[in-house]
């Protein structure tokens, strides 16, 4: 029963077996963000192109950036808390009562809160009742002396008064398309609030709380950071860089952008890298590439839906005692039992210091295919560096990419030393926005003993292998130019498995009866692959390899003999099992009084497994004509399930 | 023999030539048996020599000649006596002449076995290929061998022949090498024999693969290119990490006269509800709940079954696409590789013409996957092609994992153009740089590649087991530092540094660490510089904690606080003198050692660094005796010799005891229990223990 401790069993048929401590950040502190959106007309009268769509307005964009964020949140960061902070409204909401500012909320839960099912719910609606609830409102006009953005930063920081700043990460995200806020008043009152307004930010960043500024440039104008922005919240050189938006953006890059910026980035730890006699620069490892998987399980009481406390104890299998814990180890060898202390152990496994060690570089051509063992782990000089630091990891960047180089490294963690490669990464760009940062990646490499050759031992390897022809590649190529995926991109597609995970989490917190259908984005285009040009392409290619008569099934002779018995007992289960009225069976309880051969029947010709007891196997044919194919409506398929556990048990 | 077993002879060259590789050639041997005796038990395995000065063999008896051929070891079970024998193997003192040795091996086999268990005998040659082969009574040398070949698969043996190369082998006749390799790779192509040549100390370590895992596909059936156009394939892995094995907890409760005690320990896990701690619920009474925000949904495993994903198992391509779109580091997880159903020729060929207009076109497929019937998820990866080297061995496919979208965390990223004048490089720090990432080449044009991964051996686990054999005859022996060719491994290597070191000097001298004045104010930096326990990372052992060498604190005379990098000797003087605090003293004296043991830790052996070392060694020892603390700085020495010792660094305590670095005695400092002769004789008197 051990096993079921492992929270990712429902992902885990498929070998994936990573250290734990490597898919883990170290996530000791939380993070408490406030979205401060401005929704002054401007908002919502300037719209961005969308790519076949119609054009969005920025309010749409900034409103759909969080509503996807806090779907992310909830699964994979559930401990972060968050507000929903509208500023330049119509009507005011807010614990202090200052005008123009209105804290979106939903029942059951505080202004700054971790994210509920319900608030993500009613928050993809707002847009129906914005205007009637909420309404927008210009709140720095001249004549008056009131001040929106400052009462939205107040509200912000006062949402934030929770918790330490030590063990949280607080941030203001103010998402705005006006880059000069005070741009309609004029003389003394304005120099006032701006210098108001600028006391407010700087005492918020006094008290830890970092202001992050998120603009939605117009198509016909840019976004001028260095107009109030950049000195607000202290904006230097190098991040302006990072503001300049090329004018007349396209909505789906805008939106890549800003979901970037929302992200806080997390390092994973901070690592020495020793280049040579004593040369060594700090960097900074960031885990881009981590396998997602469904959030952590908490074991329940069925009866009351109270969560269980898990307790180990160990217990010595001779006399029975309860042992208080285990500090060694033993490992049978010689029909003798060698005994180890822990201590021994990490002593055997600590081979180097913990840096990242620089051994010598090799040619990006040294680099195969199947040097690989787990995702990769981003390298860029830490922020505390000094700038020589900077320099020499940027100086070496730039040699690798030149001289097309890898660094061959040694890393040497406490858990599982290893040989790395360390491949320089130039930075992309593309639509305006970084599709790949600058920096290294370190890819872990196996030893001799993690890779296997099996090509080379493999049965028939004496004689020499058939190699395909000229005309036979060149009709291959003429199929790859027809099959081609012109704008593939890594990472395009959404994973089914968990999306429905998560689809069906949701309906079940929200009590919904309708299961959402998930779209399984990784199927192949069957329509485009039944284009006349590519199908000829693949019967040419298929007759220039396989010859005139081929046939797929038959000719792999040693293997055919086993798959054409288990399709002959399929046939005859389908026969047999026709002789039987199933669903007259269940109805009446009568399964049981079947023979295990009889329900075999059953489960071969609906090709379901046939191993297991008797009830296994009844509980198998009930699930099956219970569910039939894909479930609709998912309440409904729950119930009938506790029935077929009624009736089974 | 049973399916799972092998016969195994060991063919080990140790004539003259051999000797300064044996000791490496003892522990390969020797870890193959170890591994055996744990995960193989019941193979068998038999030795001969060759080279040597005894003939021993029963051909000789038989037939006469095969002289300087002994065997060592009939072919029998594993056992801890061979691991013995391997690791003391004798050196020999005439040339040997390899074919003998095979010859032997295989009437050794055929003895034992006969035409029976094909495919599970294997014969594996250890040599440097050096001294000349006799020629045959009939015949050329080259018939000899194509008929030894014919015989070998006939009898379903294979060969794996290592040759040692590079810069440890003697001075060769070039007729007598050349005419051994090509006889070498007239094996390789007329039976299963695998030849590779090794150049280095640790690639003979990772050249024979210690452990035999027999492949195991994880999908057979069509790769489906259309659903009217299939080729048969079967996957297997191409990498799979050799984990560190899991050892079993050990009690010690059962009494010691108890001889069939298993030690075992058995976990236990208890599930209670929160509300009534005494009260342990029944695992049927169990159900999973997922967390949802700060709901928790319940659902039963059976419930899951009903909802959740469930694909076809099936193989399908989606696409082809232009190699340069998928980055190196998007690869996921270990590596799979496609065949083509072995005797299915049509399918070879399919897969042959696919992989070689990839190649040509340098184009790679994108493949959906589902392994398994009934498995919950897909993978959707990149396949490309391996063509393959040897006629024997037909074309293939490599196959990588590729992330989903769920995976991939967008941060970004400030360019490397924005930043701060000073962080870019001027024409001639970047001319260093490139001389730099040219000269330590570890894959130089015409020779060997340096580590290749292909033949490095996993450190730990070279060290756990030599370990545990070790253990096995002592067992309360210390765990010994690392094996020198091992670290070969784990640290640059010295040679390549001081052939290039004018290189490495040139780029150090470039780019000197300079402090960063200009601290960035924003808060969000301001926040990250608070330190936090979470960035620090692992600590290894016992030794000092180390800490952030390369960056400097931001330091002013009036608060020095920490000893930074640039000027190390007046930060400490500094600190340890002041006098607002007691703690200060201990504070300077405790960071000053963790500078010297980190900056002995970085390096080996290099006069350089030893020369700074000394500089602060002789700052803290003049400090201790005015701060009377002699007692800190005697047991640091003593330390410092300890740990140089343990890390074969006893250059360091030579170069120490020639600067005339001795403990502080009574005379220095009167609370010092250190005599003046022991003082001054500390150092001088450990140095014959160190040779």
């Amino acid at each position: 029963m051990a096993m079921d401790l492992d929270p990712d069993d429902i992902f885990r048929d498929d070998e994936d077996d990573l250290d734990d401590d490597f898919h883990l950040e170290k996530e000791s502190t939380k993070e408490f963000v406030v979205y401060l959106v401005d929704a002054s007309p401007k908002m919502f009268s300037t719209t961005s192109p969308a790519g076949d769509r119609k054009d969005e307005t920025h309010f749409h964009i900034a409103v759909s950036c969080i509503s996807q964020s806090l779907k992310t949140q909830i699964l994979n960061r559930s401990y972060d808390e968050v507000a929903i902070c509208f500023f330049n409204t119509r009507e005011k909401k807010n614990l202090q009562d200052l005008n123009g500012v209105f804290v979106f909320n939903v029942a059951e839960r505080d202004d700054l809160d971790r994210p509920t099912a319900r608030l993500i719910k009613e928050f993809d609606r707002i847009e129906d009742s914005f205007m009637r609830e909420i309404g927008s409102q210009y709140g720095i006009v001249s004549g008056s002396r009131e001040n929106s953005l400052y009462n939205a930063v107040w509200v912000a920081q006062a949402l934030l008064r929770k918790g330490s700043s030590k063990t949280a990460d607080k941030r203001i995200l103010l998402f705005t398309n006006e880059d000069d806020p005070f741009g309609n008043i004029k003389g003394a009152v304005k120099n006032d609030m701006m210098k108001t307004t600028s006391q407010r930010v700087k005492d918020a960043q006094g008290l830890g709380i970092s202001i992050e500024l998120l603009p939605l440039p117009s198509p016909d104008e840019e976004f001028n950071v260095a107009q109030f922005y950049a000195e607000l919240i202290g904006l230097e050189a190098v991040d302006l860089a990072q503001f300049i938006h090329s004018a007349g953006q396209k909505v789906e890059d805008m939106k890549d952008q800003l979901r970037k910026r929302m992200f806080n980035k997390r390092i994973v730890k901070k690592i020495i890298f020793s280049i040579a006699n004593g040369l060594s620069i700090e960097l900074s490892s960031y885990a881009l590439i981590r396998p997602a998987v469904p959030g952590a399980i908490t074991w329940l009481d069925s009866v009351t839906n109270r969560p269980l406390k898990t307790e180990r104890s160990f217990i010595c299998l001779d006399t029975g005692a309860l042992l208080p814990t285990s500090t060694k180890h033993f490992q049978p060898y010689k029909n003798e039992n060698i005994k180890f202390f822990v201590e021994e152990l990490s002593e055997i496994k600590r081979v180097s210091s913990g840096n990242l060690r620089l051994l010598g570089f090799k040619p990006l051509s040294c680099l195969k295919d199947y040097h690989n063992l787990k995702p990769s782990t981003f390298l860029f000089p830490s922020n505390e560096e000094v700038n020589g630091g900077k320099c020499i990891f940027i100086a070496l960047h730039r040699s690798m990419l030149r001289l097309k180089r890898f660094a061959l490294a040694f890393y040497g963690g406490s858990a599982n030393p290893r040989l790395v490669a360390l491949v320089a990464q130039d930075e992309i760009i593309r639509g305006g926005g970084q599709v790949e940062p600058p920096g290294m990646n370190m890819i872990y490499l196996p030893y001799c003993d993690d890779i296997r050759d099996t090509e080379e031992v493999l049965p028939d390897s004496e004689v020499a292998a058939p190699r395909a022809t000229d005309e036979q590649i060149r009709k291959a190529s003429a199929l790859i130019k027809r099959i081609d995926l012109k704008d593939f991109s890594v990472c395009q597609f959404a994973n089914p498995a968990l999306q429905r995970h998560y689809a069906v989490l949701q309906a079940l917190a929200l009590e919904e009866d309708e299961m959402p259908d998930i779209k399984d984005e990784t199927l192949p285009d069957e329509e485009g692959m039944s284009r006349p040009g590519i199908v000829s392409a693949l019967e040419e290619f298929k007759r220039s390899v396989y010859g005139d008569h081929y046939d797929e099934d038959g000719d792999g002779k040693k293997t055919s003999e086993m798959s054409k018995k288990r399709k002959a007992i399929a046939e005859d289960a389908v026969k047999e099992s026709a002789n039987y009225d199933w669903g007259d069976l269940a109805d009446t309880g009568k399964l049981k009084d079947l023979t295990v051969a009889e329900l075999k029947y059953y489960l071969s010709a609906h090709n379901l497994p046939v191993a297991g007891k008797k009830e296994a196997l009844i509980s198998r044919i009930l699930t099956h004509m219970v569910v039939g194919g894909r479930p609709r409506k998912l309440g409904k398929v729950i119930r009938l399930f506790m029935i077929v556990q009624l009736l089974t048990h | 023999m049973a399916r799972n077993k092998e016969a195994l002879v060991l063919l080990i060259d140790v004539g003259p030539t051999m000797h300064n590789i044996i000791p490496e050639a003892e522990k390969v041997c020797s870890l193959l048996i170890e591994k055996k005796l744990i995960y193989r038990k019941y193979d068998s395995v038999g030795v001969v020599l060759f080279g040597t000065a005894d003939t021993k063999n029963e051909l000789t008896k038989e037939v006469g000649g095969y002289e300087h051929v002994v065997v060592l070891q009939n072919i029998g079970v594993v056992d801890g006596d061979l691991v013995d024998a391997l690791q003391h193997l004798p050196r020999g003192s005439f040339a040997g002449d390899f074919l003998d040795a095979i010859i032997v091996g295989m009437d050794m086999m055929i003895k034992k076995y006969g035409k029976t268990d094909k495919g599970k005998k294997r014969l594996c040659l250890i040599t440097d290929a050096l001294c000349p082969t006799k020629d045959p009574y009939e015949g050329t040398k080259e018939d000899q061998i194509i008929t030894i070949a014919e015989q070998m698969t006939a009898y379903g043996m294979r060969m794996e022949s290592i040759v040692i190369r590079g810069r440890f082998s003697v001075e060769a006749n070039k007729r007598i090498v050349d005419e051994n390799d090509r006889l070498l790779n007239i094996f390789s192509k007329k039976t299963r024999a695998k030849l590779v040549y090794v150049e280095s100390p640790i690639s003979l370590l990772g050249a024979l693969r210690t452990r035999k895992i027999t492949p195991v596909t994880i999908f057979r059936g069509d790769l489906e290119l259309s659903s009217k156009m299939k080729i048969k394939v079967w996957v297997y892995k191409k990498t799979s990490e050799d984990k560190f094995p899991s050892l079993k907890k050990y009690s010690d409760k059962a009494p010691p006269t108890d001889r069939f005690a298993t030690h075992e320990v058995k976990v236990d896990y208890e599930y209670k509800s929160v509300d009534d701690p005494c009260k342990v619920i029944p695992p049927e009474q169990r159900i999973k709940g997922y967390r949802y925000g700060p709901q928790v949904v319940p659902i039963s495993s059976a419930e899951w079954d009903t909802v959740k994903f469930k694909p076809e198992k099936g193989v399908k391509l989606l696409g082809f696409t232009n190699a340069d779109n998928i980055l190196r580091h998007y690869y996921m997880r270990d590596v799979n590789i496609f065949v083509a159903e072995p005797g299915n020729s049509r399918a070879i060929l399919a897969v042959s013409a696919l992989a070689r207009a990839m190649k040509e076109m340098n184009k790679v497929a994108i493949l959906r996957c589902v392994w398994r019937q009934g498995q919950g998820s897909v993978v959707v990866g990149v396949l490309t092609p391996n063509i393959a080297d040897k006629d024997n061995i037909p074309d293939s496919f490599y196959f990588n994992v590729l992330p989903f979208a769920e995976d991939v965390r967008e941060f970004q990223f400030p360019s490397f153009s924005n930043f701060a004048v000073p962080s870019q490089q001027n024409e001639l720090q970047q001319e260093a740089a490139d001389n730099f990432v040219r000269m330590l080449d570890l894959a130089p044009s015409g020779q060997g590649e340096a580590l290749l991964p292909d033949f490095t051996p996993n450190p730990v686990l070279e060290r756990f087991y030599r370990h545990l054999e070790l253990k096995s005859k002592h067992p309360d022996v210390a765990v010994p530092p690392l094996d020198e060719t091992l670290k070969k491994i784990t640290e640059p290597d010295q040679e390549l540094l001081s052939k290039n070191k004018s290189v490495v000097d040139a780029f150090r001298s470039c780019f000197e660490l300079k402090e960063n004045k200009k601290l960035k104010k924003s808060s969000r930096q301001m926040l990250r510089e608070i330190p936090s326990g979470s960035d620090e990372g692992e600590n290894y052992g016992k030794g000092p904690k180390k800490s952030d060498t390369s960056a400097t604190e931001h330091t002013s005379a009036a608060t020095i606080e920490k000893i930074g990098d640039l000027t190390p000797i007046q930060d400490f003087e500094a600190l340890i003198s002041r006098r607002d605090s007691p703690i200060w003293v201990d504070k300077a004296i405790m960071e000053m050692k963790k500078k010297i043991t980190d900056l002995l830790q970085q390096t080996y052996n290099e006069e350089e660094i030893f020369l700074k070392a000394l500089e602060y060694l002789i700052a803290l020892r003049k400090a201790c005796i005015l701060e009377q603390e002699p007692k800190q700085f005697n047991d640091f020495l003593r330390y410092l010799y300890k740990f140089s010792q343990e890390r074969n660094q006893s250059s360091f305590c030579k170069f120490l005891a020639s600067k005339e670095v001795t403990l502080i005695s009574k005379t220095e400092a009167v609370d010092s229990e250190v005599t003046d002769d022991e003082a001054r004789i500390f150092l001088i008197k450990s140095e014959p223990m160190l040779e």
